[in-house]
């Protein structure tokens, strides 16, 4: 048993898997607020990125970028709220989740058209390639950084939630819309909040993802892995969508590896889900999810 | 019910206005795809292909006098957008469509059988059913210059030039890493033949669709420690395995990827770690041809390019899409040769196709010397046998990493005659050519 | 006016549960027969038929099946597509092992096959709801398209995993032209649609809409929960299983693991919400609507500007139309493109007044 292979399989899991936690992460703030399950995260990635990288492409300073990247994804916070969410108030959660649906075909199509479908190369100005060799296994650097600023922003994020004002109005919305409403929670605007905060997530997603593989269509299909990553980890938790993030990284990989030896490759398409499916048999509501309360 | 029927009627009003064209030309119906997972290589391929056709218009006059007419029809890479396609444009234009490219191994599986009862032929060059190269079992399809087993043979070959002989193929290690698809998975029989042959390791890798995410599949081939990795991607897959290969310390001059695996699309994105990759070509590279100098004076400078000038430097695919309009255009002109002057049938065309035989003088005349290599087609063959180029991308651009490398047909002909007499049996056909 | 119930009396029980009370809806529904049986073959060249009309009636047949699943019991399911692969592989296996066996056989057989695999993975509706099952269903979809991929048993070991779906002939007549296929097809989904609407009728029907609506109730009242929804998830696999085999034999002529992809599954979820959950009609304009609208917008983006709006445009456009329509229809009308028609029903029957 090669133990420094499986200290490189095992890392490198635990550290692709801090991506995935990346989209999810913006998944858990919009469900955390507004009850909301977002399919549409991974055209925001998608869009987000583009937007960023063809500004880049264009000579715009990085940090103008950045500037006016956020910017965009505001705007697209407020035209969804106005357009989508608030003629959706209170319907069913069924509704609301084929709606994100529809929004997803329609973010990533309007994405392309307007910035073009080639792929767009992002160079952060860190080496992809460098990595730490600790005994026989390679730890790629660039994935310890991503790592990192995952880690800070679901830092942010968890105290955000947990101290603000505005961390509790989220979490009053998320639990009941007409309540939050009667009591004096100017709705769309926790909204515009949510989704714009979401977008910025997206975006350093976008820009973490897009460096790492490219800006292109084939990023808004990361999104769908994010998916296992939430329900082991409870839709509605910050530090869960780490932890979730890592298992389906970790599993993801020494599956593949070790376990692909024997039945076949390719098994890491359907891994995270066969494990979400474990995981909810046992315990719907993810490791660190609240329980589902359901009245009759 | 209501937005049915109007639809219907639309449509029908529609399809009635645009068909209603096309007269005393012979009509290239191309079905490129622009949008989807591939569609970066499919735009640039479109945009040759139409320059190419441009170009012939505006020097010579169309084939033989009469001009040629097109119509684009987007497929997204769906065998059934390309279906719905066919069935649109088979019968534009005075005599029906020409011959159809479908640049897409699905879509030509979804037509196959259509094509004898329409009578339109198809070329698959480089892709599509192997087994097709036996003109006797299937007399409408044309996998021209090279099919996915020739290609694998001279693949081989060049690793062996690399190494300094065949014999010296001996004990290697051969990583295969390729897309879990049917078009992936098409030259694992015909490899494992070679290995046994030559007496190498082979090591299948499947990456699973699309392909973004390929580092447990490269941890895998890094435990194997192969001499050779063959790459086999297609779409984003290949881009991603290059740099995958970088970061498990696989140098990309041990790297030889397949026809697909090689456009700007594949050795840009990764940037540094491309440098010393090396893959397959149908054509030579750069543009220091006839053909393209023409191009850009009787299209480009006229304004009319179809897509960015800066494809035809920039884009492998581009070229390739010029090659496609070569083909076409030199099977309408052998047709013509045979039955006149005049708009050409799908029928007319195959005779053209199958005849074809591009000899010096004609590439000469064509202004692709030494772009492609001469090759010609029989009944029995319908692949031709064209030799490959392999080219190494420096960080900039493709250069010649070879000369033509001819492909080894005493392994792959029997196994495609094997093949397709197999399909012949189920379906009780007989042969076709006498 | 013309559209009155009253003078129609029902004098036996069975009358009265007629599929189709209302005379005028029994002479609609002939009438829209004779011109899908009879009118359509004359008029429909052979490009209407082969890529419009047989597909549409192939893929409301799986919107079909997801109705029950999703309109009708309250069941997400993303994995639509995986089911139609496994009925499409089926159907071939069981041809190419046994080549005696009708093709109708076959069919059946694969929507056997596709049944039997919806309600393993239905299995964990049981324990979760909502989209959580559509997690479950997502697994099927992906862990489906990996085992028909990677195992060549499936594909009988074929070298490239794409096999020719073989000819297709009922009692000496062959099935090759674009006519014969049609008709095939369309009886295929017509008896299907009948039986559907009978199912929603029936006892069964009524359970599914109960566990749809609320199932812990519905659980209260005495249905059993798991027979209810193991039974929607074997019916709805089953139609999707034929489905998949009409669209591999007839549309495609191949049968291959990727033309049955997570995109595939969410066209046919949109077809689903567009026409209409829980309604059988709402099936097919569903699917009607998600047929159509590319080819229109590839001819009208043609005609408009004359070529001058470029292929790539027309498709990220289309994107959008669907995705803001899909938005648009769940803002406006929930209940679909089929809730509109019933309401212009109504209207008709009270035409003249306004109420």
């Amino acid at each position: 048993m090669d133990w420094w292979f499986f200290i490189e399989v095992f890392v490198g899991g635990l550290l692709s898997g801090v991506m995935y936690s990346l989209v999810a992460l913006g998944f858990v703030l919009i469900f955390k607020a507004s009850g909301v399950f977002n399919f549409a995260q991974g055209a925001m990635v998608l869009f987000a990125a583009l937007t960023f990288v063809r500004l880049l492409e264009m000579g715009v300073p990085a940090l103008l970028t950045m500037a006016i990247t956020i910017g965009v994804m505001i705007l697209l916070a407020i035209f969804i709220e106005r357009v989508m969410l608030r003629p959706l108030v209170n319907q069913d959660l069924i509704i609301l989740f084929m709606a994100t649906i529809g929004l997803n075909y329609f973010i990533e199509g309007f994405a392309q058209l307007i910035w073009g479908s080639h792929v767009g190369v992002l160079d952060l100005g860190v080496d992809q390639y460098a990595a730490f060799e600790i005994g026989n296994a390679l730890i790629n650097k660039f994935d310890v950084w991503a790592a990192l600023i995952a880690g800070s922003l679901v830092l942010v994020l968890s105290l955000f939630f947990r101290f603000t004002v505005i961390g509790r109005a989220l979490r009053a919305v998320a639990d009941d819309h007409q309540a939050a409403l009667s009591v004096g929670i100017p709705l769309s605007t926790i909204w515009v909040y949510v989704w714009s905060t979401a977008g910025i997530v997206a975006l350093v997603a976008g820009v973490v993802w897009g460096s790492k593989l490219g800006v292109q269509f084939a990023i808004s299909t990361v999104a769908l892995k994010a998916i296992p990553v939430l329900i082991i980890g409870g839709f509605t938790s910050v530090p869960g969508a780490i932890i979730g993030g890592l298992i389906v990284g970790c599993g993801e990989k020494l599956a593949e590896v070790y376990l692909g030896t024997y039945i076949g490759y390719g098994i890491e398409n359907w891994f995270p889900y066969m494990l979400a499916l474990i995981v909810l048999m046992i315990r719907p509501e993810g490791l660190f999810g609240e329980k589902i309360i359901e009245r009759v | 019910m209501v937005y049915r029927k109007i639809s219907t009627v639309i449509s029908f009003f529609v399809l009635f206005l645009v068909s209603a064209s096309f007269a005393g030309e012979h009509f290239v119906p191309i079905t490129s795809y622009r949008t989807g997972p591939y569609g970066v290589n499919g735009a640039p391929a479109a945009n040759g292909f139409v320059d190419y056709l441009k170009m012939v218009n505006a020097r010579d006059g169309g084939v033989g006098g009469v001009k040629l007419a097109w119509e684009e029809c987007e497929t997204a890479y769906k065998p059934d957008r390309f279906i719905e396609c066919y069935e649109r444009l088979k019968n534009k234009g005075e005599a029906g469509a020409t011959v159809f490219q479908p640049l897409s191994t699905g879509s030509t599986y979804a037509v196959l059988d259509r094509l004898a009862v329409d009578k339109i032929p198809l070329i698959t060059m480089g892709y599509g059913r192997t087994d097709a190269s036996d003109g006797s079992v299937f007399p409408w399809v044309f996998p021209l210059m090279v099919n996915y087993w020739s290609l694998s043979t001279a693949k081989i070959k060049y690793i062996a030039e690399l190494e300094g002989g065949l014999d010296k193929l001996k004990g290697l290690k051969i990583a295969n890493v390729y897309h879990d698809s049917p078009y992936g998975k098409e030259t694992g029989p015909i490899l494992a033949k070679q290995a046994e042959l030559y007496g190498f390791d082979l090591k299948g890798f499947p990456v699973a669709h699309p392909g973004i995410d390929q580092k447990a599949t490269w941890l895998n081939v890094r435990r194997y420690k192969p001499d050779y990795v063959v790459l086999r991607g297609w779409g984003v897959m290949s881009q991603t395995s290059i740099k995958e290969a970088m970061r498990a310390r696989i140098d990309a001059s041990k790297m030889v990827g397949v026809l697909w695996s090689c456009s700007e699309q594949d050795t840009i994105p990764p940037g540094k770690a491309s440098i010393g990759y090396s893959c397959a070509s149908m054509i030579n590279p750069g543009t220091n041809y006839k053909v393209f100098q023409d191009i850009v004076k009787y299209v480009h400078d006229e304004g009319n390019a179809t897509g960015p000038k800066e494809e035809m430097a920039n884009q492998q695919m581009y070229r390739v899409g010029v090659l496609m309009g070569v083909m076409t255009v030199e099977s309408i002109a052998k047709a013509t040769e045979k039955f006149g002057n005049k708009p050409m049938s799908g029928e007319q065309v195959r005779w053209g196709i199958e005849n074809l035989n591009l000899t010096d003088e004609r590439l000469e005349k064509m202004g692709i010397k030494d772009f492609i290599p001469n090759f010609r087609v029989t009944c029995a063959d319908h692949e031709g046998s064209a030799p490959v180029k392999f080219q190494r991308w420096n960080g900039k651009s493709f250069e010649p990493a070879s000369d033509w490398i001819s492909t080894d047909q005493s392994i792959v002909r029997p196994m495609i005659e094997a093949s397709a007499a197999k399909y012949a049996a189920e379906k009780g056909l007989s042969s076709a050519c006498n | 006016m013309i559209y009155r119930e009253s003078g129609q009396f029902k004098t036996t029980y069975k009358a009265d549960q007629a599929i189709l009370p209302i005379f005028q809806d029994k002479v609609a529904m002939g009438l829209l027969m004779f011109f899908a049986f009879v009118i359509i073959p004359f008029i429909a060249d052979d490009y209407w038929l082969s890529s419009i009309l047989i597909p549409f009636l192939a893929l409301s047949l799986a919107a079909l099946g997801l109705n029950v699943l999703t309109g009708y019991a309250g069941q997400i399911s993303l994995g639509t597509a995986a089911f139609m692969a496994v009925g499409a592989f089926a159907a071939y296996n069981l041809q190419v092992r046994v080549p005696e066996v009708p093709f109708l056989i076959a069919f059946i057989w694969g929507g056997l096959c596709s049944a039997s695999i919806g309600i393993l993975f239905g299995l964990p509706s049981l324990r979760i709801k909502g989209f959580y099952l559509a997690v479950a269903t997502l697994a099927a979809q992906f862990f489906i398209e990996w085992l028909l991929t990677n195992f060549g048993w499936f594909t009988n070991y074929d070298s490239s995993g794409v096999i020719t779906a073989p000819p297709l002939g009922i009692f000496g007549f062959a099935i090759d032209n674009p006519l014969s296929k049609y008709l095939l097809v369309l009886t295929i989904v017509v008896l299907c649609a009948f039986a559907v609407r009978n199912l929603a009728r029936s006892e069964i029907g009524r359970a599914w809409m109960a566990v749809r609506d609320m199932d812990i109730a519905a659980e209260a009242i005495g249905i059993n929960l798991m027979k209810t929804k193991l039974l929607a998830f074997g019916v709805s696999s089953f139609l999707c299983g034929l489905a998949g085999a009409l669209w591999a034999y007839i549309v495609l002529g191949t049968v291959e693991p990727q033309a049955f992809d997570i995109m595939r599954s969410f066209e046919i979820l949109f077809m689903v919400v567009i026409g209409g959950l829980g309604s059988v009609s709402g099936a097919f304009l569903g699917a009607g609507f998600m047929i159509l609208l590319p080819i229109l917008l590839n001819n009208l983006g043609s005609i408009v500007t004359g070529s001058a709006i470029s292929t790539e445009t027309i498709a990220h456009i289309e994107f959008m139309v669907f995705g803001a329509f899909i938005i648009f229809f769940l803002i406006v009308e929930p209940k679909g493109l089929a809730r509109l028609w019933q309401i212009a029903k109504e209207k008709l029957r009270l035409w003249p007044f306004p109420y």
